[in-house]
């Protein structure tokens, strides 16, 4: 009967890390299993955990092996224990231990550190999920649907990854953490998740591109840290785990990128030539580009929050104990260790902006931000050649970094998008040009109306360039009843 | 002069800049500036490494190149140029293969089109040569069933190949590449032998991820022998899959008019069972010229009964039944004279053949009297089909 059960769970659960001989790992993770689906039914896309998806699933870690596609039911979504493999010889690349061989085991006096790290990268992964649930029933289409679904998927995946370093690195404390992330919910006012922005609703499909945009962008730059840890399973489990968000960059991405397409598409077409003739361009049913400014500016504030205080003592620490490093850490020309350099800070000084050199130890939260305002710049600059080739005179621009924020040096201020401090009076007053008003989120909700024909896509989105896996426009992405 | 060559390039409208394709590269022949993410010709190996791990699709672009686009052209570019006009002297090295030797294998294959295949506009875009010689898939053995008559001369079997976890993308139309194992006299590894994939992508049975093939053993086919005796279990060692434009149009509106002798009727078994999954009821017509000696050497001659004539029409041909004329697949042709004009006035419909090198005379004139008696052309009508993709030639 047993051994049954452990051949079925394992094939249950395709892995790399020896699970079928590791037994106490296996035990912890049988018992955790049933509360992950508890919450998944619970928490998962609503309404669609009996449709079959075209689904990509990693089944091995060599390239060709991990991007197997077939149509699932996502309960059945096999969710897998997948580390990157191991590196001959890796050493720790930063901080004190610099040199050293990279660890296998968690060091002693690094534990509540780590486990403090896990648990706030765990966090989120089912945060997203919840935070998208309502989503499919007003998918622009079966192709974008699947996307949603292969995003909402692989945060579960990441959540395994985390459960299962917790639970076979950190005994029963780890155990504790391992049920505290299906028990948090986002949004709810006694049992939050743990970040912000991972609280803040995801009501609409603009909102969810802006989100897997810019917000999973600040995940990806996490991870980026992550992997470069002297903790040898943390980076290998990291670096596997990258591969998948690029999938969640491509949909953020791509979903605006497409928004914006339309947009100019049917302005072309109706002979609007001033993008900020709100009325006449929403009048065509798609998302006027001073709308998807606003929409631009709130998703990349808050997702700037994520990174924290620009001056950390807790960075510096997770820097100099070799448990999470710089982004392309191995890549950084300079000691690795940060004993006497000092790094640009953006502060608030005397009601000005100014810049400041701090000790760059201090600040990395600040230097992976500015690593990560890089990265999403670039993709901004993308949607702005798909703007310009259709001749459209709009520029999307991201805001400076001291508008809207709630966390670090900046909140509190009261700020421009252009970064010019002003009275609270005045950013009471202008709140609405900058951000989003509720009569934007009305007009973007009256948008979001379900499309569902296979190869079929709802007026404000362009269809794709090209289909997931190569398949031709109409392929049917998702078999909604089956 | 030198031959023109493939080059991997990254469509720079589609790419995300992830950089994963960057980190899976083996050799290193992947890099990036700020806006570009470019593939160094000089240090490709065409492993495919970076293919399946891109999450858009952007990786997957190839062109036939004089003169390779060096880093810097590939770091400037807004949009993926277009395919530059090599003229027609490479027409078979197009984007069928990437290995010189199933290239020349194909264009070989497609010489009887009449000038550069080109792929029927809706046909979904191939994936190609995931799998080479120096890295091939491994395939089990799945089942290995004798289609003509235990009494009939010719042993043509149905064999099914597994896939197992491995993926294996192929669309119908597509061939893979057999590796036989040892080596010739000469030491050197013996050849890749080509075979047309007889069922529909999903697989032979949908999701389960095998395809079958149609072989007929020849008395000293080294390949064919070698597949025609493997057991269930064994394993196969495949390359591919292959083809670019013998592709099956996707389209619920074309017509598919599919000539055929012998073995050659794999890929529109393949075809057919495609519409019959896909789009059943679809407007567009499929019709079948399958000639053979004589019933019992018909491959698939079972289920074909089975098929129903909305499906499609079937034209079965034998040249060697007793007490009969011998007829052959053009001779059928010309007796459907009417509703093969009225299919060839039509832009929807695509012409496919494929069998031996010897049909491929008999078919043509065939088209030709059908065209004359209907005031077509078929001279100017056949290169007109050809480069809209609509006219496709694979003989052997």
């Amino acid at each position: 009967m047993l051994d049954t059960m452990n051949v079925n769970y394992d094939t249950s659960i395709p892995n790399n890390v020896g699970l079928s001989e590791d037994r106490r790992i296996l035990k912890a993770l049988e018992r955790w299993h049933p509360g992950y689906l508890d919450w998944w039914q619970d928490m998962g896309p609503e309404g669609f955990q009996e449709s079959l998806v075209y689904l990509r699933t990693a089944v091995a870690v060599d390239p060709k092996g991990w991007a197997k596609f077939d149509y699932v039911r996502m309960p059945e979504y096999r969710w897998g224990i997948l580390l990157a493999p191991q590196e001959e010889g890796r050493v720790v690349p930063f901080g004190e231990h610099y040199g050293e061989p990279a660890w296998q085991e968690v060091p002693g006096e690094y534990r509540a550190m780590l486990r403090r790290l896990l648990v706030i990268q765990g966090d989120t992964e089912p945060a997203s999920v919840e935070q998208q649930r309502h989503l499919g029933t007003t998918a622009p289409s079966l192709y974008d649907m699947r996307n949603l679904f292969q995003v909402n998927v692989e945060e579960g995946r990441h959540l395994w990854a985390m459960v299962y370093l917790l639970q076979k690195y950190f005994g029963s404390d780890g155990r504790e953490e391992a049920n505290g992330l299906l028990q948090r919910r986002s949004g709810d006012a006694d049992k939050p998740r743990m970040l912000g922005a991972f609280n803040e609703a995801t009501p609409d499909w603009l909102s969810f591109f802006m989100f897997t945009f810019f917000t999973d962008r600040d995940g990806k730059m996490q991870l980026e840290a992550l992997a470069q840890s002297g903790f040898d399973p943390l980076s290998r489990t990291c670096r596997f785990m990258l591969t998948e968000e690029a999938h969640h960059m491509f949909v953020g991405e791509t979903g605006v990128g497409r928004t914006i397409q339309r947009t100019c598409e049917a302005m072309n077409d109706a002979d609007i030539t001033d993008p900020t003739d709100v009325e006449k361009v929403r009048a065509l049913g798609v998302i006027d580009m001073p709308t998807l400014q606003k929409k631009v500016n709130l998703h990349y504030t808050l997702s700037l929050d994520l990174f924290g205080s620009e001056v950390s003592t807790n960075a510096a620490n997770a820097f100099n104990s070799g448990l999470k490093g710089r982004f392309h850490e191995t890549r950084i020309d300079d000691d690795h260790r940060l004993l006497d350099a000092t790094y640009p800070v953006l502060k608030l000084v005397d009601g000005k902006v100014e810049t400041v050199d701090e000790p760059a130890l201090s600040a990395l939260n600040m230097r992976l931000r500015d690593d990560y305002a890089n990265d999403a710049g670039k993709g901004v600059e993308r949607w702005n050649k798909i703007i310009a080739k259709t001749g459209v005179d709009f520029r999307i621009e991201l805001p400076h970094p001291a508008f809207h924020r709630h966390i670090g040096e900046f909140a509190g201020a009261n700020a421009t998008p252009d970064g010019e401090i002003i009275s609270e009076a005045e950013w009471l007053e202008r709140r609405d040009e900058w951000l989003p008003s509720d009569g934007d989120a009305d007009f973007i909700d009256s948008l979001m109306k379900p499309v569902w024909e296979p190869g079929q896509f709802a007026g404000w989105i362009a269809p794709p360039k090209v289909g997931i896996d190569n398949h031709p426009g109409d392929f049917e992405y998702v078999k909604i009843e089956v | 002069m030198t031959a023109p060559i493939k080059q991997h390039l990254i469509d720079p409208e589609i790419c995300i800049r992830c950089y994963t394709c960057e980190e899976m590269c083996p050799v290193d022949a992947i890099t990036h500036d700020d806006m570009n993410v470019v593939v160094d010709v000089a240090k490709c190996e065409y492993c495919m490494a970076c293919i399946a791990p891109c999450p858009t699709g952007s990786i997957d672009n190839w062109r036939m190149v004089a003169t390779p686009y060096s880093l810097d052209e590939q770091f400037s570019w807004d949009e993926l140029p277009a395919q530059e006009d090599l003229g027609e002297a490479d027409s078979g090295d197009l984007m069928e293969a990437m290995e010189d030797e199933i290239s020349t294998l194909l264009a070989e294959a497609h010489a009887g089109t009449g000038g550069k295949p080109v792929a029927p506009a809706s046909a979904a875009k191939p994936s190609i040569n995931l799998f080479s010689r120096a890295h091939p898939a491994t395939a089990t053995m799945q089942g290995n069933f004798r289609l003509t008559d235990a009494q009939a001369e010719s042993d043509v079997r149905h064999i099914i190949l597994n896939f197992g976890d491995t993926v294996f993308p192929v669309l119908e139309g597509q061939s893979i590449g057999i590796v036989p194992p040892g080596t010739g006299e000469n030491g050197k590894p013996h050849a890749i032998r080509l075979y047309s994939v007889a069922s529909p992508r999903g697989g032979e049975k949908p999701n389960a991820n095998n395809i079958a093939l149609t072989v007929k053993r020849e008395p000293d086919g080294l390949c064919s022998n070698y597949l025609c005796d493997r057991q269930k279990g064994d394993t196969v060692d495949v390359t591919g899959p292959f083809g670019g434009t013998f592709l099956m149009p996707n389209d619920a509106n074309a017509n598919i008019v599919m000539i055929c002798t012998g073995t050659g009727s794999a890929p529109f078994r393949a075809f057919t069972e495609r519409r019959r999954r896909a789009m059943p009821g679809a407007p567009g017509e499929l019709v079948l010229f399958f000639g053979a000696r004589r019933p019992e050497e018909l491959p698939y001659f079972g289920p074909l009964r089975k098929v129903p004539a909305s499906l499609l029409t079937q034209q079965l041909v034998y040249s060697r039944l007793p007490d009969r004329r011998k007829e052959y697949v053009q001779d059928r042709m010309r007796n459907c004279a009417g509703d093969m004009a009225r299919l060839l006035e039509d832009d929807n419909t695509h012409v496919f053949i494929c069998g031996l090198k010897g049909m491929e005379t008999g078919v043509d004139d065939a088209f030709a009297d059908i065209c004359e008696e209907a005031g077509l052309n078929w001279a100017e009508l056949k290169p007109t089909m050809r480069s809209s993709g609509r006219y496709h030639v694979e003989t052997y």
